[in-house]
Order: structure tokens, then C-alpha cells, then sequence
């Protein structure tokens, strides 16, 4: 009993310990943003700000294209995050309940592109973009990611659990396929459509790498680009950097917030098959 | 189940259209452009020039490219070095953190998660602050202990250390989830008879967590390996592959032999080594998680 309690004890301090190494660097970042210039680099250094001011956030946000790139990163995000759902439940849903020639031959290629991500076929895609006219356009980051073989793999999972006898008794009432998959099949999907959602939002907001392939028009661009591009100026005016980094944060964490049991219960599901 | 009745034509094409999506995407925007960046391997390809087929040159010239090699071996050490670390550290805090006996226990889930949620970009952007020579707070701290400052991004060994390091950092906890849920597979039976024969803790988790937990970490190896080759963002933002080529990797020297110096041909064939590699962990990974569904 004694052994365990002082176990307990030493687990709390070293869980407390690396607690503090993860978070204090977010912080650190977070709190500074709100420091004048003055003070961001004044020695000493102050962890809480002296004098909090929301300038940097002002100046940020009247500097050059930064409020573009912020609606440019929402349109993306929102407009992607619904097309992902909507044709990966349809692809999950035909996979699941439909019986028909070369449909395991058809999920198994879906699965099996896990094993070319967009870093292996930058060169091509870019070809690709260019041959359609997509560069420099929204849509070009919005529509080529928006399939995902996580996304499919997770919806059919989740619908071949819902019992075939609600999708019969449809039919036998004269319900259309299409009728029975937005009246029947979507409403009974919301924890799965939580979950593709949620992930697809966080990417779609992260992501770099689309956007820096399909994007060179400087008004198309999305905060994470921006941000990049902020980075790797030779005088970097950090005050401004920091407000924009704390902006781009700010989504995520209150995405997450929301609606943390989908978070863990999401990543266990879809780490099986990537 | 007679899902598919002969002759109902909507329920023959419904399942085809459903699936028409996807398919158009898949094909137009994976599978075509990868049998496209093979067919250019073999080619001589700039973005305004017409393609001229070179057979294998590519391939030999890549065999004698010191700089792909050394970002080859950049690529593999980076690799090395994240994975296993993010294995022991993940897996340190999973065992903490998976009894739900703890208190505070999610709460300490959901901040050890917290660096996974962020992009690279902020994650870079951020440590790049922190860890600046002159400005940066943890140098600041060693002077301020009489200490000297340390160049952690522009030297060249020291550079790819806090590459590394960051990496662990911004990972571990995504990583800590997925081991959480292989832990909590383990039926606690296992460990109540080991208590009942007097098995201590560290032969406990030799014996009974180690080999249970055998396909997750697996599965934990496989998708750390891929995401390490596929590392971009954060070396763009921290080092832009310096000081010299010392941090930079494969995916960085494909964008510049494609999109700065006009070679896509290859940059096509540097990218197909990368295909390989990757392809094979995600075989591993499909055939564990094939033996995985036989336990269920």
C-alpha cells in the first residue's frame, strides 16, 4: 500500500514535469504575442506579459493580405471538410451495402493509394493541375485531396455494423437509392460523419504542402503558407509572427475542445489501416 | 441479404454512382499522376520543354548524386532517431496514462495531445523562436545560469538534433493515443492472474504488455517510419535544410530539383526511390492490420 502511494507520487511529478515541457513551449508563444514590441525581446525576459496589448493582433491583421488568407484558409477548410464527408459516405455506404462486381477489387485500390501520398507525385499532380486549369485556384486544394482512403475505409466500417432490414423495409415502402441514402443512411451516421469531419477540418487547416503546390498567386494563399512565407523573410518582425501563429492555433484547439471524445476514439479507428 | 435484386436498374447503377466520386478523384489525381511520375523517371522533362525519353540515365545519375545521398542518409538518421525515441516516449506515457485509475488521468491525455493538433508551419515557427541564438528564451536561460548560449538551428550537428527533437515533441502524443487504445485491448484477467503469481511490475510488462501489445506497436513503427520520410514543413520552417545540406531531406531535394531547377524527370526518379520505401512499411502496415481483424 505504502509502495504504491509513493509510486503514485513519483508518476504525478514525472507526468506533471512532461506535462510542462509539452505545454510551456505553446505558451510561451501564446503569451508573447500579447507583449509590445518592446518587451518581446527586453531583458530580462518576462514570461507574462507586463504590459498586455492586443497591438500585435491590430497591426497583423491591417498588414498586407493576412484577413485573404484567413478566409481563404476557412473556404478551404469548410467547403473541403463537407465534399469529404459527402463522397466518402457515398463510397463507404456503396461498399458496405451494395453487392456488385469488383467491389473488393475497387476498395482494395482505394486503400492501397495510402502507399502514394501527395509527396511521392508532387511533380505529376502539379502536371495534372496545370493540364485542368486548376493552379492558382481554391478548388485545386479543394476537390484532388478531398477522397481519402481513411475517410472510406472508416465510413464502410461504420455502415456495414447498421442492419440491412431498415434499408429493405425502404425499398419494400418504394424508397429511391438516393432517397434512402440522404433520409436513412446519413441521419443514422452522424458519430462517423463527426469523426471523418473533424479530421478532415484539421488537416484541411494544417496543411501545407497542396496549398504550397496549387497556389502562387500571393491573394490565394492560406495562413499556413503565409506563415511560411512570414518565416523565411530575413527580418523576421516576430511580434506580427507571433499574433498570426496564435491565430492559426486558435481553430484547432477550439475545434478540439469541442469535441474531444471524437478525437482518441477517432485516431484508434482510423490507425488500423492508416 | 439480397441487397442486389437482378434487373431493379437503380439498384445496379445506385451503388456505381455512389462510388463515381471518389473513383474520378482517385484515378485522376493518384493513380494517373503515379503512373505519370514513372513514365517520367525515364525522361528528360522540363516544364517547357518536351519530354525525351533517357531510358535509365536518371536512375545512374542518381547512383553518383552526393547531394541526394546525403539527403538520403539525413532522411534515414532523422528517421532512426524520431521513431525510436516517439516509441519509447509514447509508450512511456500510454503506460501511465491508460488505467483510468489516475486522477487527472484524461486531462493529462488531452495536453499530452495537444502538440499533435497543431500544424508544422506553427510548430516550426514556434521553436524557431524559442530556440533562436541570440533571442531565443532557452539560450536566454543558460546565460542568465552563467552559461554559454548554443546554436541550436545553425550548427550543423546540433541542428538536426533539435530537428529531432521537435519532432518527438510535436508527435508523441498522437502516437501515446493509439497505444492508449492497444493497452486497453489487453484484458485485465492477464494482469490480475499475474498479480495472483506474484509476477513483479518490469516482468509483467515484459511477459504480458510487451508481446500483447506486439501488432500496435508495430502498427505505431510503420506510420511514425512513413510520416518521418514524408517530414517537409518543419525543416522548411526551422533550417530550410541547413546550415549546409545538414537537414535536409529527400522530400525538400525533390521540390528543388523539380520546382526550382526545372528537372522533373529527375526529381521523378529521386521521388520513386521515396515511392519504395514507402510502399514497403505500408505493406507491413496492411499486413498486420490484416492479422489484427483475425483476433476479433
Amino acid at each position: 500500500m505504502n509502495k504504491k502511494k509513493t509510486l503514485s507520487i513519483l508518476q504525478y511529478a514525472l507526468l506533471v514535469l512532461l506535462a510542462l515541457s509539452t505545454l510551456l513551449p505553446v505558451l510561451w508563444v501564446v503569451l508573447s504575442s500579447f507583449k509590445p514590441q518592446s518587451e518581446l525581446f527586453r531583458v530580462p525576459l518576462t514570461f507574462i506579459p507586463k504590459d498586455w496589448t492586443i497591438q500585435n493582433y491590430q497591426s497583423s491583421l491591417r498588414a498586407g493580405n493576412f484577413p485573404v488568407y484567413f478566409s481563404n484558409t476557412v473556404f478551404v477548410a469548410v467547403v473541403s471538410t463537407a465534399l469529404t464527408v459527402l463522397i466518402n459516405l457515398m463510397a463507404g455506404y456503396a461498399l458496405a451495402k451494395y453487392i456488385f462486381k469488383g467491389r473488393d477489387v475497387i476498395f482494395t485500390i482505394m486503400i492501397a493509394t495510402l502507399m502514394i501520398p501527395l509527396q511521392v507525385i508532387m511533380i505529376p499532380i502539379f502536371l495534372q493541375l496545370k493540364n485542368l486549369g486548376m493552379l492558382n485556384s481554391l478548388w485545386g486544394i479543394i476537390i484532388p485531396p478531398a477522397a481519402t482512403p481513411t475517410g472510406v475505409f472508416l465510413a464502410r466500417q461504420y455502415l456495414v455494423t447498421l442492419p440491412n432490414s431498415l434499408i429493405e423495409a425502404a425499398r419494400i415502402d418504394g424508397a429511391r437509392e438516393h432517397t434512402i441514402f440522404f433520409r436513412l443512411i446519413v441521419p443514422m451516421s452522424k458519430p462517423i460523419v463527426a469523426t471523418i469531419a473533424i479530421f478532415s477540418f484539421m488537416w484541411r487547416w494544417n496543411d501545407y504542402l497542396w496549398p504550397l503546390i496549387v497556389i502562387t498567386d500571393n491573394r490565394k494563399q492560406t495562413i499556413q503558407q503565409a506563415l511560411a512565407n512570414f518565416v523565411g523573410q530575413l527580418q523576421i518582425n516576430w511580434s506580427d509572427l507571433l499574433a498570426m501563429t496564435t491565430i492559426a492555433i486558435i481553430p484547432v484547439i477550439v475545434v478540439f475542445l469541442a469535441f474531444q471524445r471524437f478525437f482518441f476514439s477517432g485516431i484508434a479507428a482510423g490507425s488500423v489501416k492508416g | 441479404m439480397k441487397a442486389h435484386t437482378k434487373g431493379n436498374f437503380h439498384q445496379t447503377a445506385a451503388p456505381l454512382l455512389f462510388l463515381l466520386p471518389n473513383i474520378l478523384i482517385f484515378a485522376t489525381f493518384i493513380i494517373i499522376p503515379a503512373i505519370q511520375g514513372l513514365r517520367m523517371s525515364f525522361t528528360e522533362w522540363g516544364v517547357f520543354t518536351e519530354p525525351r525519353f533517357i531510358g535509365l540515365a536518371n536512375f545512374s545519375e542518381l547512383l553518383g548524386d552526393e547531394v541526394f545521398w546525403k539527403t538520403f542518409s539525413n532522411t534515414l538518421v532523422y528517421s532512426l532517431f524520431t521513431v525510436s525515441l516517439i516509441m519509447v516516449y509514447a509508450l512511456m506515457l500510454a503506460m501511465l496514462l491508460h488505467k483510468n485509475s489516475l486522477k487527472g488521468e484524461k486531462l493529462f491525455r488531452s495536453l499530452f495531445y495537444i502538440p499533435s493538433l497543431l500544424s508544422m508551419i506553427t510548430v516550426g515557427i514556434a521553436w524557431r523562436f524559442i530556440l533562436g541564438d541570440e533571442m531565443g528564451i532557452i539560450n536566454y536561460l543558460l546565460r542568465t545560469m552563467g552559461g554559454d548560449g548554443v546554436r541550436w538551428l545553425t550548427d550543423s550537428k546540433l541542428a538536426m538534433v533539435s530537428i529531432i527533437t521537435v519532432s518527438i515533441w510535436a508527435q508523441a502524443g498522437y502516437y501515446m493515443v493509439i497505444l492508449i487504445a492497444g493497452l486497453q485491448a489487453i484484458p485485465t484477467e492477464l494482469y490480475e492472474a499475474a498479480t495472483i503469481d506474484g509476477s513483479s511490475a518490469p516482468r509483467t510488462f515484459v511477459s504480458i504488455t510487451l508481446p500483447l501489445l506486439r501488432s500496435t506497436l508495430l502498427v505505431v513503427l510503420v506510420l511514425a517510419t512513413i510520416a518521418s520520410f514524408k517530414a517537409y514543413e518543419l525543416i522548411a520552417v526551422m533550417t530550410k535544410g541547413g546550415p549546409g545540406y545538414a537537414t535536409k531531406f529527400i522530400v525538400q531535394q525533390v521540390y528543388q530539383v523539380a520546382f526550382l531547377e526545372d528537372r522533373l524527370g529527375y526529381a521523378s526518379a529521386m521521388s520513386i526511390v521515396l515511392m519504395i520505401i514507402i510502399s514497403l512499411f505500408t505493406v507491413v502496415q496492411f499486413k498486420v492490420s490484416g492479422k489484427e481483424k483475425s483476433y476479433e
